[in-house]
């Protein structure tokens, strides 16, 4: 009998070519889904009576009449049922989920009542937001970050009354009467809210209840999930912008049957917004930027392929996209860093990172707001008065002066030694030379007269004599007293280059710690200026040119980076240097301005100084990292707080459940895709609501899995550090997957068979996997909510019997 | 039956006039003075000593890529009578009269010169002209840095030519797709894509990149395949399985068999011994089997041993103690126990020895019989030379302060108790037996008290430590990492009780009997993943480039500088032909765009066939340039311009193709045909005079005077040797 086949097609879909063409966009979920959502919990409600009905034989009939939907509605009682239905149909669920998801997030946020994790990081941040100090750090989490996130967290403390005082020194310090509430409830208010969002989007996608249900219940019961919302992390905000942009792009999507329309034009905007709300709180942002970016590119290849539609139109098409998913995210990921330097003007402990120029914007800091002394100007401009008698100060660089040399290479360091040696089998057996970003003692040097030796510059009673363009001079490390070497050896990492050493004993050397000072563009016998003149050293005796190649060296050198000697003369950044502190006790002590650097300028040097700080942190030797392959199997977790028995402890690990039936369902979802996509190809005539249920397979389907990968392969080749949440942000859509999947998979069950046992086959087995899902939440619930007690390898642990896998330490 | 009575035998013979002038001039332009220079010439330094170790059967391990290549250069040395003695240590070192040098580089040179009718043939095959073909084979011919590197001992030229034989069979056996299936030809040409592929990724492994492409192309041709609605799903099956069948089953056999014949060949030990786990190494003639051979297969209580850490990083060591104590106050200003240090080295040593000691029970003898140390069991581990136990105890370790301290227990009289109970966890034991056993056995060695496990930090120790390598007590064990595992190496049951006769015992070899062979899938895992894994610490080169460089061949390698006549080699590229590709590359980029767009509007500049045709010369000529470049820039490794070369050959492959297009298809009246063809007469003309102006640089000789070398530095940033006098 045709008819058990085609009763179950529960979201009539008119056409291919329009999807919903009935669906107004403004309405939301529960305006569009009017005249089917009615029909589909006709069919929940009570299958029997659309069984009874008169249409019970002819659907596959009456499939060329679809198109004209309309015309044909059901009977009169389940159209009088719809505008009574679909809104609690749609809504009723929607609150019933986030109400459990905000309990589930919000239950025992205080607890424990310290610093867990990388709290330390964010809330540190946080801190220095409210106190506006500037900050940099190469650490993991810090490299990384961008500044929207710190702003909210910190805007969150602020509203909430905290008054960063609270240093976040290192986990497990207590936080006493601070109040941090406000700042957990903040990230556990975003991270509740993916819940709804999957929802919407699971409905919008698969118009199936069950479906949405299914993929909310999995992120409702998930203890991951819980556990990364419930603290001061990136990953709720992240997570939160994340699926904004998911759910707009869905929306939008939807509504292309009716362009350049209110709802459009707001869904748009709504995905462009997010983006930038994504990339600003970390780079794993960019990949939800793709899947965008993808998703335009297909969405205009299908309306370019659309002859009706003229070349204006799609003009308009692509600059609607571009203006929403190009320039209103970039305008506004520019202003959160405008906000963030506006914020940030203090000086602080990151300053070292970034340029002479970069600094002088921070108050505090040495280099701030100093005005410019007249003389210079005067000089400056290059009038007829004579060079040789502008009045001493210290703008003007002079012999016997301590300074600091720091590379104009974004992210450079400053000029740099220590009393370690280069080891063995690197170039000569002497003294490092390096650039170090930190401001250290060890970054001072002395410049002088090639020739004469150190006491003169000392002495009182020699009047100040100034350092020239071309002058042969001679730089001596304050500490060491060694001085600036090169020679014919291999420079460590760079095998082009000569070796730069510390050589010499007391500032007497050798003919090779000869350098020529030029400025750049300047012609000879003119002084150099502090901060301002671009230098370049050339060392004399080869001819080649002091520079910082940038690479990292290896731990004998600490980690800092290489300066080598370039025999190819370039005018790269990578080989000038300014002079920044400039200390002489016999000249007066005027400070320069330096020429602001304009926004974009700051811009720019901040995201080297972060892309570098980022792929900087590359695990150690014999270090056990977490893999990415680890990750979707769940195979080890992250502890949050807490080591010992006594201790509460919390360990971030997937409720196991969820996460080997989201694996299983990747595999399910290749197979079941692959079966449609040849079956279609090879042409196999399918009724209609199969070829309903592959569109929504192949489509939907397809975007999450895209999704997935997008947010899953790139890091199996970062080189970096990673860590267990990284995955995070795969596994939503991971798990919209697996509600999209199993109900496509059980309602195709159910279309084979009878009607009524279909029926019950689709409820039960959603019924069952839900049940499923909570029975495992259950158990594994004290992972979130915090353990107390003996660890679960001892065999007394009530834990003890749940841990299925040896790597899982709680 | 005997039908030549009837008839005469008639052999009509189609010779390819063009095709054999092609191979001929490649073969001269490619072979001509092959032995000059008498001298080694760059990278072979680097593949002569593996050459080399093959002629002496001696076993190493090269990073750098599958056996393949480098047994086909020792295949050459075998023709040639080579006996492996030379000392491959720097570039420029004149041969001996035993190195068969004409031999050795032969190989490289045929392929480089079959690339060039290989060329002519594929363009053939992609339907276009077959002067399109000849222009294509001529740039081949032309291309400086082809012939550099293909005449000498290297291994691109044998790459570049098995991706071209495997694009030549895959398109044959797809032009004869159409027409009869599952012929003999068919077949042929198919099986020979899959094992042309598979030589590929042998000789390098750059060579899967194109393997990618075949096998991406091969999927979009079987899909097309599935949606032929006019063959039965048997038929689309059979040709799925075949295709299945020929491009990965065959590649991974043959794969497979270059290792086990590589494996086969070298059974002797050798230099690289120490990078493979003992049992890997037990299993080669000489070194470590003439030690383990014939040991006691079980550990057992009173087992005198060596344990050799199995991830053998930074290097490979053993477990190690001396008398030397901790310093009282590291330089940090720390504490330590002050107690005997143990660390982990890199030699051979006497002091590697410890003990297996049951807790209960005083002796140090084994037993008779011995009782088997087993899973699970608790042991104490006694230091052979200073009789002192292995302990932990909650001090910080010298330089992890995460981890707890390992040392040697000194009895101060302090409040600090030994605590020198360690559990023996066998990681890989197998189900049916959970005995410890000698090589075969990875042990993890569990401290009883605070549950640490004994690691292998691999910092090294500052002076005070002798520089030898840290062994620390990790407390938070996450999981199983390879540093935290340890082997028995040597093994002997002890005798003597008295500590005199002992330390005798423990200076004697070891000597009993137990041999252990090794299956080949274990040997090869093992071999791969070492060859995966390991990492040179060599950083850079002189010569290293980044890949932007490469398109406008902004660097230039020095192969070989005469010390006294200034006669010098270089792998420099045919300017005009690298500058021609790249603007064949845009333009067939942009036309390709601006075809597709407008064919999504229904408007077709081009008729259906010529598009077809674009298309495929596109998907393999452009998609080849770009799965064997773009990858380049996600590689952390050191990077040579000859990489590169692979890229260029279907970077040239493509100038013809776009020169016939725009022939073809936009020039449409008589008059700029004319013109057009003048013009590439001009500019072949111009790639040939290129060519003759590089090729000092690209044979050796002639000498150039130091005016002459100054004038071929046609770019600043190209770095050509000129003598000051």
């Amino acid at each position: 009998m045709p008819c058990e086949a085609t009763r179950l097609r529960f979201p009539p879909c008119p056409t291919a070519r329009t999807p919903f063409p009935l669906v107004p966009c403004a309405g939301g979920p529960g305006r569009r889904h009017l005249p089917r959502v009615g029909a589909r919990m006709t069919l929940a409600a009570g299958c029997c009576q659309a069984e009874s009905g008169p249409r019970c034989g002819g659907l596959r009939q009456r499939r060329p009449r679809r198109p004209a939907g309309e015309p044909s509605r059901p009977s009169p009682l389940p159209r009088a049922w719809a505008p009574l239905e679909a809104p609690v149909g749609v809504w009723v669920p929607l609150a019933f989920v986030t109400l459990l998801s905000f309990a589930s997030r919000f239950y025992r946020l205080s607890e424990p009542p310290h610093v867990c994790w990388d709290e330390t990081h964010f809330g540190k941040m946080g801190s220095y937001y409210i106190n506006r100090t500037f900050f940099f750090d190469v650490h993991p989490p810090l490299g990384k970050v961008n500044s929207s996130h710190q702003m909210l967290i910190g805007l969150a403390g602020y509203l909430s009354g905290y008054n960063g005082t609270f240093p976040f020194q290192k986990p497990g310090d207590r936080y006493e009467h601070h109040n941090y509430i406000g700042m957990r409830g903040f990230c556990a208010f975003l991270g509740s809210c993916l819940v709804p969002f999957a929802y919407l989007t699971v409905l919008e996608m698969s118009k199936s209840l069950y479906a949405a249900l299914l993929a909310a219940s999995i992120l409702i019961f998930d203890t991951g999930c819980i556990t990364l919302s419930q603290y001061i992390l990136l990953d709720p905000i992240l997570m939160f912008f994340l699926m904004g942009a998911v759910l707009s792009m869905v929306k939008c999507n939807s509504c292309a049957d009716r362009p350049f329309s209110a709802s459009w034009w707001f869904w748009l905007s709504l995905t462009g917004i997010n983006l930038a709300g994504a990339i600003g709180v970390k780079f794993v942002g960019l990949f939800v930027v793709l899947l965008v970016g993808l998703n335009t590119v297909y969405d205009l290849w299908e309306l370019l392929g659309d002859l009706s539609l003229s070349l204006v139109t799609l003009g308009k098409h692509l600059l609607a996209r571009v203006f929403c998913l190009i320039l209103l995210p970039l305008a506004l990921y520019t202003a959160q860093f405008a906000v963030h330097f506006a914020v940030l003007n203090k000086s602080g402990p990151g300053d070292g990172f970034f340029s002479s120029a970069f600094q002088s914007r921070l108050i505090g800091n040495n280099l701030h707001n100093v005005s410019v002394p007249e003389q210079n100007d005067r000089e400056a401009k290059g009038n007829c008065k004579s060079s040789d008698m502008p009045l001493p100060s210290s703008a003007d660089l002079a012999y016997g002066s301590v300074i600091t040399m720091k590379n104009l290479r974004m992210a450079g360091g400053y000029l740099h030694s220590h009393w370690h040696l280069y080891p063995e089998g690197v170039g000569a057996r002497q003294q490092q030379v390096t650039a170090y970003l930190h401001k250290d003692l060890n970054n001072l040097w002395v410049i002088k007269k090639h020739d004469s030796n150190t006491a003169d510059h000392l002495d009182p009673s020699y009047s100040v004599e100034f350092v020239r363009h071309g002058d042969v001079i001679r730089l001596e490390h304050k500490e060491t007293s060694r001085n600036l070497h090169s020679h014919q050896h291999e420079a460590p990492m760079t095998r082009k280059h000569f070796q730069v050493t510390g050589y010499g004993i007391n500032g007497t050397g050798d003919a090779n710690d000869f350098w020529r000072i030029e400025v750049v563009g300047r012609k000879a016998g003119k002084r150099i200026k502090v901060l301002r003149s671009q230098i370049r050293l050339t060392h004399l005796a080869t001819g080649c040119i002091l520079g910082s190649s940038g690479k990292t060296l290896p731990k004998w050198g600490w980690e800092q980076v290489e300066v080598t000697c370039t025999p190819y003369v370039k005018e790269t950044p990578n080989a000038l240097w300014n002079v920044e502190d400039h200390i002489n006790p016999k000249l007066p002590n005027i400070s320069l301005d330096v020429l602001k650097p304009s926004f974009p300028e700051v811009l720019l040097e901040s995201h080297m100084v972060m892309i570098r700080g980022n792929s900087g942190l590359k695990p150690k030797e014999n270090e056990v990292t977490s893999k990415p392959w680890h990750w979707p199997i769940n195979y080890q977790g992250l502890r949050f707080s807490g080591v010992n028995e006594t201790d509460y402890r919390v360990y971030l690990l997937g409720n196991p459940v969820v996460w080997w039936l989201n694996l299983v369902t990747i595999g399910l979802y290749l197979l079941m895709a692959t079966c449609a996509i040849v079956a279609m190809k090879r042409g196999v005539q399918l009724t209609a609501e199969f070829k309903e249920l592959s569109e929504v397979l192949l489509h939907s389907g397809g975007k999450i899995m895209l999704g997935w990968l997008l947010h899953y392969l790139p890091f199996f080749m970062m080189g970096r550090v990673l860590y267990f949440h990284h995955y995070f942000p795969a596994m939503l859509f991971s798990s919209m997957l697996t509600g999209i999947t199993w109900d496509t998979l059980l309602k195709f069950c159910a279309g084979r068979l009878s009607c009524s046992m279909g029926r019950r086959v689709y409820t039960y087995g959603t019924l069952a996997l839900m049940l499923l899902i909570v029975y495992s939440f259950y158990l594994f619930h004290p992972l979130s909510y915090g353990m107390v007690g003996p660890m679960a390898s001892d065999p007394n642990s009530p834990m003890a019997g749940l841990r299925w896998l040896e790597s899982w330490e709680f | 039956m005997l039908g030549f009575l009837k008839q005469p035998v008639v052999v009509t013979a189609e010779i390819n006039v063009n095709l054999v002038a092609l191979t001929v001039m490649g073969l001269v332009n490619r072979l001509w003075a092959l032995s000059y220079p008498r001298a080694v010439v760059f990278d072979e330094v680097y593949y002569g000593q593996f050459v080399s170790l093959y002629m002496k059967r001696i076993f190493f391990v090269d990073d750098s890529g599958p056996p393949f290549g480098h047994m086909l250069l020792a295949f050459g040395g075998y023709l040639g009578g080579f006996d492996g003695n030379f000392l491959w240590n720097r570039i420029g070192a004149e041969y001996n009269m035993n190195v068969p040098i004409w031999s050795l580089r032969l190989l490289p040179a045929l392929t480089g010169a079959l690339c060039v009718p290989l060329a002519y043939q594929i363009l053939v095959e992609l339907h276009f002209s077959h002067c399109a073909a000849f222009g294509a084979a001529l740039l081949i011919l032309f291309e400086n840095s082809l012939i550099t590197q293909s005449r000498l001992m290297l291994l691109e030229s044998v790459l570049i030519f098995f991706i071209l034989l495997a694009i030549l069979s895959y398109l044959k056996f797809y032009n004869l797709q159409k027409c009869s299936p599952f012929t003999a030809g068919w077949w042929f040409w198919l099986l020979l894509t899959g094992v042309a592929c598979s030589c590929a990724v042998g000789v390098k492994y750059m060579g899967l990149f194109t393997y990618m492409l075949l096998l991406a192309i091969a999927g979009v041709h079987s899909w097309h395949l599935i949606g032929d609605q006019t063959l039965s799903n048997v038929s689309v099956l059979c040709h799925l399985l075949a295709r299945g069948l020929a491009l990965v089953v065959v590649p991974v056999a043959m794969y497979l068999f270059f290792f086990y014949v590589h494996l086969t060949l070298l059974y002797r030990s050798g230099p690289h011994d120490q990078i493979m786990t003992s049992a890997f190494q037990a299993s080669l003639e000489g070194g470590l089997a003439r030690i383990t051979h014939g040991q006691p297969l079980e550990v057992a209580y009173g087992s005198q041993i060596t344990l050799r850490n199995v991830l053998g990083k930074p290097m490979p060591c053993w477990l190690h103690s001396h008398k030397s104590t901790y310093p009282i106050r590291y330089e940090n200003g720390r504490g330590s126990s002050h107690q005997q240090q143990v660390t982990c080295y890199p030699f051979k040593d006497v002091n590697n020895w410890w003990i297996v000691k049951d807790p209960g029970m005083q002796q140090l003898v084994v037993s008779n019989p011995p009782r088997p140390v087993r899973h699970g069991h608790i042991v104490q581990l006694v230091h052979g030379i200073t009789t002192r136990y292995l302990n932990t105890h909650d001090v910080a370790a010298p330089l992890s302060p995460h981890s707890q301290e390992i040392s040697c227990y000194i009895d101060y009289n302090i409040s600090m108790p030994a605590q020198n109970l360690w559990r023996v966890e066998i990681v890989n034991r197998e189900l049916d037996t959970d005995v410890w056993k000698t090589i075969l056995s990875e042990v993890r060695f569990v401290h009883v008290n605070t549950s640490a496990v004994l690691k292998l930090s691999g910092a090294s120790l500052p002076e005070w430590g002798y520089r030898q390598l840290e062994i620390i007590g990790e407390k938070l064990s996450k999981g199983y990492h390879q540093s935290m595992l340890w082997n028995v190496e040597e093994h002997r049951y002890g005798k003597s009780q008295e500590q005199k006769e002992r330390e005798v015992e423990l200076h004697s070899p070891t000597q009993a009997d137990i041999s252990k062979n090794l299956s080949f899938m274990a040997r090869f895992t093992e071999l791969q993943w070492k060859i995966l894994t390991l990492k040179n610490e060599d950083t850079e080169h002189k010569y290293s480039s980044s890949p932007l460089d490469w398109i406008t061949m902004d660097t230039n390698i020095a192969y070989w500088f005469h010390p006294i006549s200034g006669a010098q080699i270089h792998l420099i590229g045919n300017v005009l032909t690298w500058a021609s590709a790249n603007v064949a590359t845009l333009v067939y980029v942009c036309l390709f765009l601006w075809y597709l767009l407008r064919r999504r509007r229904k408007i077709c500049d081009i008729p259906e066939d010529a598009w077809r045709l674009w298309v495929s010369a596109g998907g393999f000529c452009v998609g080849g340039w770009a799965v064997n470049y773009l990858p380049f820039f996600m590689m952390e490794k050191t990077l040579f311009l000859y990489h590169y070369l692979p890229a260029l050959t279907f970077q040239i492959l493509l100038i013809p193709v776009v020169l016939q297009h725009l022939t073809d298809h936009l020039c449409r009246s008589q008059l700029p045909k004319n013109a057009f063809s003048a013009l590439m007469v001009a500019w072949f003309s111009s790639i040939y005079l290129v060519y003759r102006t590089f090729s000092p640089l690209t044979y050796g000789e002639p000498t150039l005077s130091a005016a002459e070398l100054r004038a071929l530095r046609w770019k600043d940033s190209w770095d050509i040797l000129i003598r000051k006098h």
